[in-house]
């Protein structure tokens, strides 16, 4: 590719840790929370660590390009394992700690790892139930020795044993040249996709990958050292390691690592990390349990609650953007802040937040502007695995809940006639592992990568939205476009929606399948007294169908507004009486709806919502958790929906 | 009876006796609760008390940590008699117990107290803790250590500040067990500790018991109602049916005990 090494910049992780040492030699790198109390760890003992551990693998022959499997929840003493497992001319292999047996088997079966370091028991276990498949596997490396005791230590050593052994060693040169030959193309790491479709497959990444786009990122949102993350996410994911590896080790910030899993809300409120990420769900999550906890406290804490969250919604996300705010909005902020938005900014942990980011799926706006209005500076990202995360971003002072931003530094994008966005940049991954098919039909001769996701760039701003998958986009009937997911995100974000399925494609209008939310409405319900005996009762209550048909017209109103969209409305729906779910094949694991499987399984309830039938008379099979199968059978009623009147394509 | 212990299935080395009851009696007004029991208890295995609904199994239990005295009988502890004794005495010779009903300070949090657990190791006085000047000080940090330890290992750290009223109930039996934990004891006494736990809970508590003996090197006597639970984590069992010993022996021999298959399993009746 056409950018070349850096200008005397360090060109590999190793390298970087020992810029880092020599910078910032005293100052906390990683911390954990074991038996109640922080530890810490400068960046001169995480060194000396990483080096025991990269001399112990060389004591167990490890040798140059040998894959180096790692598996288990966010600890440092992990991430010093793919360090080490650099220094010794090896390439880390992170691997989802809650991944089955077989997948864990199939990754280290396909790079053909020689060694596993893995954090406890469960994953020795895990290796020791599929070990016979695996003719290349050697030694196990663990860290928590906790009830391994009895285990046959022949092929199976502890981290401190690896290190003390490395301690004793003389491999020092060894381990010396080996760092001396990384360069900027050297593979950094190989990241396996979770692959929603086929095998999963080994992204290559290389040192200038890695750092090149940390360093690009580092400088969009002036990370720095003094910065503070919480590692909390799974170290497979390639947003982890360029979180918790790559930009930590390029800006010089400190990782700090959860006690437990169940602890990361506690942990979150005592670090108060300053750069933070996670997925939309959490966010949800965290919005919830406010709400929730808000509903059960005294008249007078909710009164001062909603009055001053209403301050905070006007004016907060005007601070964050820099645009102007009046004398007075600015005092009932500070008084906002003082009574309300402070206390609960520090109850989430997020006080000393700085730059926040979500991404992976839609954030329903209010979340968004939720958390817009405690004043955090939350943006969205568009990334992948392939393009070492960033594709877009949002800047600061430029956040919208509909958008991904506009691209990141050094990365090009083009949208192809189908709408399917193409980026290349100096993060495009080297190649799928083993795999020059899959490699080649990603990326081109060029360097461009399709990301199959179809998008525009909005052309007021300049940034991107994401509309869907690219094989989900399709045409209507008089060629105006199709993007089911994004009508039924819009309809998602009602708590009382609980998942949405929209039909259209080579239709003439657009129809949906409805399912509630039982906790949602269940509860509108008691506090209603509306008498319900089942799931399938109270879907059909016309209160609920007529609340339904309430919130499909505001959906509508909002998808008019977009003149691209505009056809995407929902002119007619209905509420199904069952919930979709993967035990019947519906959805994904994932809680992903299978929309082939759908469309047949409830092909007459489709019809029927085409041909302008009220009711419709239905039975499906259920299989019940047991997997024992059942038949239900239920009257529909089918709803038109108010459509609004499209916007002028010609506003413009 | 001087011997050396034997090994285990899976390969654990069992110790000598540790803990001989001989000839137990025990009687509340005209009502026989124990009728001349004897079993031992052999260091480092995991010993398991069966029986049916008013067997006099927690009885027994209440015996060994002296919280009945017998009428009739001797128990033995490393190799001497053990004269009548107080719970709180029995406590200091490294014996520690949970209880069928939880018996938590609901009040207080979950580290303050498993920290009550340590009560048995503390030396200083009242006035002294209550300064908590210099040793008394260097005291509750080298406890909280030990707890700390306890609480990584039981995996609670989530709910170290959490008084324990709010917990539910598979949470309160763990914490309970943390408490006896960090006693530190030699003997651990569980009584019913799966009561009324889910096959989640149920896994998770075994897990812990096995961790803890083979971690820890504790002794384990136990008193449970899940048959297939005590068959997977007991080295040997003794079964009682109206307060006597109707079977003793590994799990695969009481299995195949035809008294017991009786009493304890039912018989058919036709």
């Amino acid at each position: 590719m056409a950018t070349g090494q850096p200008q005397a910049g360090p060109v590999s992780i190793p390298a970087l840790l020992a810029r880092n040492v020599a910078q910032h030699g005293a100052k906390a790198a990683y911390r954990e929370k074991e038996f109640g109390i922080w530890q810490s760890w400068s960046w001169a003992e995480a060194a000396q660590e990483i080096d025991a551990l990269a001399l112990g693998l060389l004591t167990l022959g490890a040798d140059v390009g040998d894959h180096i499997a790692i598996v288990g929840r966010n600890r440092p003493a992990l991430y010093w394992a793919m360090v080490a497992a650099q220094k010794a001319g090896c390439v880390p292999v992170p691997l989802y700690q809650d991944a089955a047996a077989e997948e864990v088997a199939y990754a280290l079966d396909h790079c053909g790892a020689r060694f596993a370091i893995v954090g406890d028991q469960e994953q020795v276990d895990k290796i020791d139930e599929v070990r016979d498949q695996l003719t290349e596997l050697e030694h196990v490396i663990y860290l928590d020795g906790r009830g391994l005791r009895k285990y046959d230590h022949a092929a199976m050593t502890s981290y401190a044993d690896v290190q003390a052994a490395g301690r004793a060693s003389d491999m020092a040169s060894t381990m010396a040249e080996r760092i001396a030959v990384l360069d900027y193309d050297s593979t950094c790491v190989m990241l396996y996709t979770s692959g929603t479709t086929g095998r999963p497959k080994g992204v290559v990444l290389s040192n200038r990958n890695v750092i090149e786009t940390s360093r690009n990122s580092s400088d969009f949102d002036h990370l720095k050292a003094g910065d503070e993350v919480l590692a909390y996410l799974p170290m497979a994911w390639v947003g982890d390691f360029i979180f918790s590896i790559g930009q930590a080790m390029w800006a010089g910030f400190c990782v700090n690592c959860p006690e437990s899993p169940d602890t990361m809300q506690s942990d979150l409120r005592e670090i108060g990390p300053t750069y933070y990420f996670a997925p939309p769900r959490v966010f949800e999550t965290q919005l919830t349990n406010v709400m929730i906890r808000m509903e059960d406290a005294g008249r007078f804490k909710k009164w001062l609650f909603h009055k001053y969250m209403a301050v905070g919604r006007r004016v907060g996300p005007r601070l964050l953007d820099g645009k102007d705010v009046s004398f007075s909005d600015r005092l009932q902020y500070r008084l906002a802040d003082w009574l309300v938005i402070g206390p609960l900014k520090n109850t989430l942990g997020l006080s000393r937040v700085r730059v926040g980011y979500t991404a992976g799926e839609a954030i329903g706006p209010e979340i968004f502007d939720f958390y817009r209005a405690l004043g955090i500076n939350l943006k969205q990202l568009y990334g992948q695995t392939e393009a070492t995360v960033f594709i877009t971003q949002q800047p600061d002072g430029e956040v919208r809940s509909d958008t991904v931003g506009v691209p990141s530094p050094g990365v090009e994008l083009r949208i192809a006639e189908n709408g399917e966005v193409f980026y290349r940049s100096p993060g495009v991954f080297v190649e799928y592992y083993k795999n020059a098919d899959s490699t080649a039909s990603t990326k081109d001769a060029e360097g461009w990568v399709a990301t199959g996701d179809a998008g525009f760039i909005e052309e007021s701003s300049g940034h991107l939205r994401i509309i869907d998958r690219a094989k989900d986009v399709g045409k209507m009937a008089d060629g105006a476009l199709f993007a089911p997911k994004y009508v039924e995100n819009k309809l998602k974000f009602y708590p009382n929606i609980l998942e949405a399925v929209v039909f259209g494609a080579d239709r003439d209008r657009c129809t949906a399948f409805i399912n509630i939310d039982l906790t949602a409405v269940g509860n509108w319900a008691e506090r209603n007294n509306i008498a319900y005996s089942s799931y399938q009762e109270l879907s059909q209550h016309p209160q609920v169908l007529d609340t339904i048909a309430g919130h499909v017209a505001e959906v509508n109103a909002s998808v008019a507004a977009d003149p691209m969209l505009a056809g995407c409305q929902v002119h007619r729906f209905l509420v199904l009486h069952k919930e979709l779910d993967a035990d019947d094949g519906e959805m994904t694991r994932t809680r992903k709806v299978r929309r082939r499987i759908v469309e047949e399984k409830f092909s007459d309830l489709i019809a029927a919502l085409y041909d302008g039938k009220s009711e419709i008379y239905t039975e499906t099979e259920v299989t019940y958790e047991d997997g024992r199968k059942g038949k239900i059978t239920a009257t529909l009623d089918i709803r038109d929906a108010v459509v609004a009147p499209a916007a002028q394509v010609a506003a413009e | 009876m001087l011997d050396e212990g034997y090994v285990t299935a899976d390969g654990r080395q069992i110790g000598g006796v540790m803990m001989d009851m001989r000839g137990i009696t025990l009687r509340f007004g005209g009502v026989e609760a124990i009728k001349n029991i004897s079993f031992d208890i052999r260091e480092g295995e995991i010993r398991a008390i069966i029986g049916p609904n008013g067997a006099g199994k927690s009885s027994m239990l209440n015996v060994i940590s002296g919280f009945y005295n017998p009428q009739e009988g001797e128990v033995w502890f490393h190799g001497k008699r053990r004269p009548p004794m107080k719970p709180f005495q029995v406590a200091r010779q490294g014996i520690a117990r949970t209880f069928q009903n939880i018996a938590l300070f609901e009040g207080m949090t979950v580290l303050d107290n498993v920290m009550t657990g340590r009560l048995t190791q503390m030396k200083s006085g009242m006035l002294a803790q209550a300064i908590w000047k210099g040793k008394a000080e260097r005291e509750e940090t080298a406890n909280r250590e030990i707890v700390e330890k306890i609480i990584d290992f039981l995996e609670i750290q989530a709910i170290r500040k959490t008084p324990v009223g709010r917990l539910p109930y598979g949470l309160k039996k763990r914490v309970e067990l943390a408490r006896a934990l960090a006693a530190e004891p030699k003997l651990l006494l569980l009584d019913e500790p799966m009561a009324g736990m889910n096959v989640e809970e149920k896994e998770d508590m075994s897990r812990f018991i096995l961790d803890v003996n083979d971690e820890f090197g504790t002794t384990i006597a136990l008193i449970e109602h899940d048959m297939g639970v005590v068959m997977d984590l007991s080295d040997r069992v003794v079964v009682m049916d109206y307060g006597r010993k109707i079977g003793d022996g590994t799990p695969d021999e009481v299995r195949n005990n035809q008294e017991v298959i009786d009493a304890y399993l039912g018989v058919a009746h036709d």
